[in-house]
């Protein structure tokens, strides 16, 4: 054997690894675990709440839907629940949705670079990490206590749909103000340029040019900040939601709109507080029609991020 | 030749053979006769351009020729391009900057109290370092300019004159729905020209226009620098020695001091600048000993 | 020159440069609308802070300061003891960082360091979803899955209701906050320095933890006091799964009963005696989320200090 092959011999044998890698092999497999971690206890946790709640609705189909929050678990149903919910989440489409974009629009484009407008933005960022608890103290102490003020509610007591919604978008503000933030940094500042070198005003930059590129972002914003505001409990709770069994009755809409109000989350909530074993499963159907509507606002709002990453 | 089955038009008139006088016609020109020059269209007067507490531009003074282009060369951190985005306050969009000394437009100061800086720009138009056409289509990309205008009339007419102007009509006139990111380099280039030129401004600023082009690219656009100059006063920074000494006819050479201030060294005909600098500085420049 | 008129500005005397008044003017008006739109948030956390300082300040005229230190959180009893609910909390939140800092810190690793961009895109909306879920959810799980068929099976003395499911049960919904803050701070990693790494012939495992790691440790750092401050806030799974309802004795035992800041404030709103008036028990809603706001606040600011710190390094 000549000394150039032994050479290269040597050179393969080191190039080829001997044997596996016990360490690298173990490490991986336990990070691999920490994802399987999430993963099973999301699939666990869809599968434990679809036993015990699919029943309910193969029992009673959509009456489940359309009866109220009554104390008999076999006649219970979410529909005030249902209403109440749709509405805070339209108290806050047209209340944090257009403030939070106009918030992030004037600190995107127009704010100047000064001690005001970074004070507002390090508010906005300790608001966000706010616990929401917090912001039912809030909602109680301004909204209810303003509508208590002006004596409106079931005899006065302020605890009106409206106090909730309200609480629920002063809650969902700061996250819809981020987003759109991001969604407006995204848009690349070559864009701008061009449009004020052919003379075009801020406003016309923003609304012709900027906003029109951000609307992916704009809108994955949009969808989180509704769906916190569908799922979020803890501030209804202060904010004056009826927690557990009550009759709307035949009230008409106004008179509903002005008296006592659920939502979807504080019903279940309810029923979790209850001890019979017929209430666990109310509950799971509860959080089945819960989780559809977020978890498909969710899937809406990552389909519309990935459309927002791959176009810049 | 560019034209093979263009309908006449207004602005199809410019074509072929006008390219070719205008051509001779600059290259007779550089240099001399001037007694017949018109006034300035900007001059500047003591300009110093501030970012915070830095200075990047120094007491520069110069006045540029009308139609006529001028290249502002020099290496890079000099300030070229802050003194070129001076001449339109495109600096204004830049937090903490500012401006002293005086720049005149027709002898009007564009600093001055009652100046919008919206009109400014309408009449000075950039053209940008990378194509930064907008993501629509390549009609809109033109049409954008006059409409924010609030120009009337016949917008089709419009668009179609600019993007002859631009020399990309003919490459374009069958797909002007089509993204205008959907271009080449080179043509979106120019169809920035074209959005620049729709809003009739008088000057064009071109801040290194070529410098993401490959050299065909690179060419065309010199090529329709000169065709332009015979209606607008073009201003270009460029990097490049070569395209400098090829397509301008004025030259300021700019370069930085002790604390990276750029300053302004020599200003001149461009023949003169690169054959007979009367600066020692400059002279090193020019023949590549630095920067 | 029959394209001049068409470009060239009028030569003779000066140019308008005034422009549009009436576009300067709406311009004006634009800007302010977004201005006031922007304040709207300084309003906000204004009324946040003074409404909890109005009420705690009412809740600490009305009691004498030896009831914050008794044996237990009685509100209506008049036994406020606040070592009871901060404890509480404490032992929730350590509970939900044993879970959620490894889970959270491995999933980082492995979304920043072994990922392809492909695995990436399937596994990273699993953690959104998850982050998606609301709590409250998350406490039903605890009550129907984490306890009975996890905490009992292990601990036999474990009670019905329990801070330790109910801790296990919040570090499950943290895991995404850490996994997802931690993972940009070690994209973040110039890849110049993973390469030089590896230019040393170190192996991927060596890289992630020797250089990756420590290169993204305020990030990682900031993602965990995230973490903390999210778990302290936590009400909904805490209400839930911890039991407590009115009141609890101070307690060390994570296998029992227990209540926690979060808990107790819902449990006082929840009541179904909502005693106002005289006592002492409805402002006392007010100084506990006081505390919770100082607390999380406090949390928050360091967090951001270590986040910005990532930020400038790179």
């Amino acid at each position: 054997m000549t000394s150039s092959a032994v050479a290269a011999q040597v050179r393969r044998a080191s190039l080829q690894r001997t044997g596996v890698d016990v360490r690298s092999a173990v490490f991986q497999g336990l990070l691999a675990l920490c994802l399987l971690f999430s993963l099973t206890v999301l699939v666990v946790l869809l599968v434990d709440v679809l036993l015990r709640g699919l029943p309910v609705f193969a029992a009673r189909g959509a009456d489940f839907l359309t009866s109220e929050v009554v104390s008999q678990p076999d006649r219970a149903g979410v529909v005030q629940g249902i209403q109440g919910s749709v509405l805070v989440v339209l108290i806050v489409a047209v209340t944090a949705i257009p403030i939070g974009l106009m918030t992030a629009i004037y600190l995107e484009e127009y704010a100047p670079d000064n001690r005001l407008t970074r004070f507002i933005s390090v508010n906005i960022r300790n608001l966000a990490g706010v616990p929401s608890i917090v912001y039912g103290l809030l909602g109680l102490a301004l909204f209810v206590g303003t509508f208590r003020g002006l004596g409106i509610g079931t005899g006065g007591n302020g605890r009106i749909v409206l106090a909730g919604g309200l609480t629920m978008a002063t809650l969902v503000l700061p996250i819809m103000i981020i987003t759109a933030s991001e969604a407006l940094r995204a848009v690349p500042n070559a864009i701008r340029e061009a449009g004020y070198g052919v003379g075009a005003s801020k406003w016309q930059v923003t609304r012709k040019l900027v906003l029109p590129s951000a609307v992916p972002g704009i809108l994955t914003g949009v969808v989180l900040s509704l769906s916190r505001a569908l799922g979020e409990t803890a501030p209804l709770i202060l904010a004056g939601a009826v927690l557990g069994s009550y009759s709307s009755g035949d009230k008409d809409f106004v008179e509903q709109l002005f008296g006592a109000y659920t939502a979807l989350p504080m019903v279940i909530f309810g029923w979790t507080k209850e001890s019979a074993p017929e209430f666990r499963e109310l509950a799971a159907a509860g959080i089945i029609v819960l989780l559809a509507v977020t978890l498909l606002a969710n899937a809406v709002a990552v389909y519309f991020r990935n459309r927002f990453e791959r176009s810049w | 030749m560019m034209t093979t089955a263009t309908p006449p038009s207004p602005a199809a008139e410019t074509s072929p053979k006008r390219h070719m006088d205008i051509r001779i016609e600059t290259r007779s020109r550089t240099g001399d006769e001037p007694a017949t020059r018109p006034a300035p269209v900007i001059q500047m007067e003591d300009v110093s351009c501030w970012y915070g507490d830095f200075r990047a531009i120094r007491d520069i003074s110069l006045d540029i020729r009308t139609n006529a282009i001028t290249a502002l060369i020099g290496p890079s951190g000099c300030g070229k391009s802050t003194l070129l985005r001076a001449i339109n306050r495109m600096n204004d969009l830049v937090p903490g900057a500012r401006l002293t000394g005086k720049v005149l437009y027709h002898g009007e100061d564009l600093y001055g109290p009652r100046v919008d800086a919206v009109e400014v720009r309408r009449r000075i138009g950039m053209v940008f370092q990378k194509p930064n056409p907008f993501p629509k289509s390549i009609y809109d990309n033109v049409a954008f300019g006059p409409r924010v205008n609030g120009v009337r009339g016949d917008m089709d007419e419009l668009v179609e004159s600019s993007l002859r102007r631009a020399a990309l009509w003919d490459e374009v006139k069958d797909k002007l729905k089509q993204s205008g990111m959907a271009l080449s380099g080179g043509q979106q280039q120019r169809l920035c020209i074209a959005r620049a030129i729709a809003v009739e401004p008088d000057v064009i600023l071109m801040d290194e226009p070529c410098s993401a082009l490959d050299p065909r690219a690179t060419l065309q656009i010199e090529e329709l620098m000169i065709e332009l100059k015979e209606n607008y006063t073009i201003i270009i920074v460029t990097h490049n020695m070569q395209q400098a000494a090829r397509a301008s006819e004025e030259t300021v050479f700019l370069t930085m001091g002790e604390e990276r201030a750029g300053f302004m060294v020599e200003k001149g005909p461009t023949s003169e600048i690169f054959t007979n600098p009367k600066n020692q500085l400059t002279e090193d420049y020019v023949s590549g000993r630095f920067g | 020159m029959a394209q001049a008129s068409m470009s060239v500005s009028p030569s003779s005397g000066a140019p308008d440069l005034r422009g549009s008044v009436g576009r300067r003017r709406s311009e004006a008006v634009i800007r302010g609308i977004f201005f006031i739109a922007a304040s709207v948030s300084i309003v906000i956390s204004a009324a946040i802070i003074l409404s909890l300082i109005f009420e705690a300040a009412t809740f600490l005229r009305l009691i004498d300061l030896d009831q914050l230190r008794e044996i237990g959180w009685f509100p209506r009893r008049g036994l406020f003891d606040i070592g009871t609910v901060l404890m509480g909390s404490l032992i929730v939140t350590v509970i939900a960082m044993v879970i959620a800092t490894p889970v959270g810190l491995g999933s980082a690793i492995y979304l920043s360091e072994y990922a392809t961009p492909r695995t990436r895109r399937i596994i990273k909306p699993i953690l959104e979803i998850l982050a998606g879920i609301p709590s409250i959810v998350l406490g039903y799980f605890a009550l129907t899955v984490i306890n009975p068929r996890i905490v009992t099976q292990i601990f036999s003395g474990a009670d019905h209701f329990n801070l330790m499911a109910a801790g296990l049960a919040v570090g499950v919904l943290i895991i995404p906050l850490i996994a997802s803050v931690s993972e940009d701070a070690m994209r973040a990693v110039p890849r110049s320095l993973r390469e030089a790494s590896y230019g040393l012939g170190a192996r991927r495992i060596t890289t992630s933890v020797r250089v990756v790691f420590p290169a993204a440790i305020s990030g990682i750092v900031a993602a965990l006091i995230l973490g903390i401050s999210r778990a302290i806030g936590e009400t909904m799974v805490v209400a839930i799964a911890a039991g407590g309802t009115g009141g609890s004795l101070f307690t060390l035992d994570p296998l029992g009963p227990g209540q926690t800041v979060t808990a107790a404030m819902a449990s006082l709103a929840t009541g179904s005696d909502q005693v106002r008036g005289a006592s002492a028990a409805f402002p006392s809603l007010f100084f506990l989320g006081l505390l919770l706001f100082v607390i999380t606040l406090g949390l928050n600011l360091v967090g951001d200090v270590f986040v910005r710190r990532t930020r400038q390094r790179y």
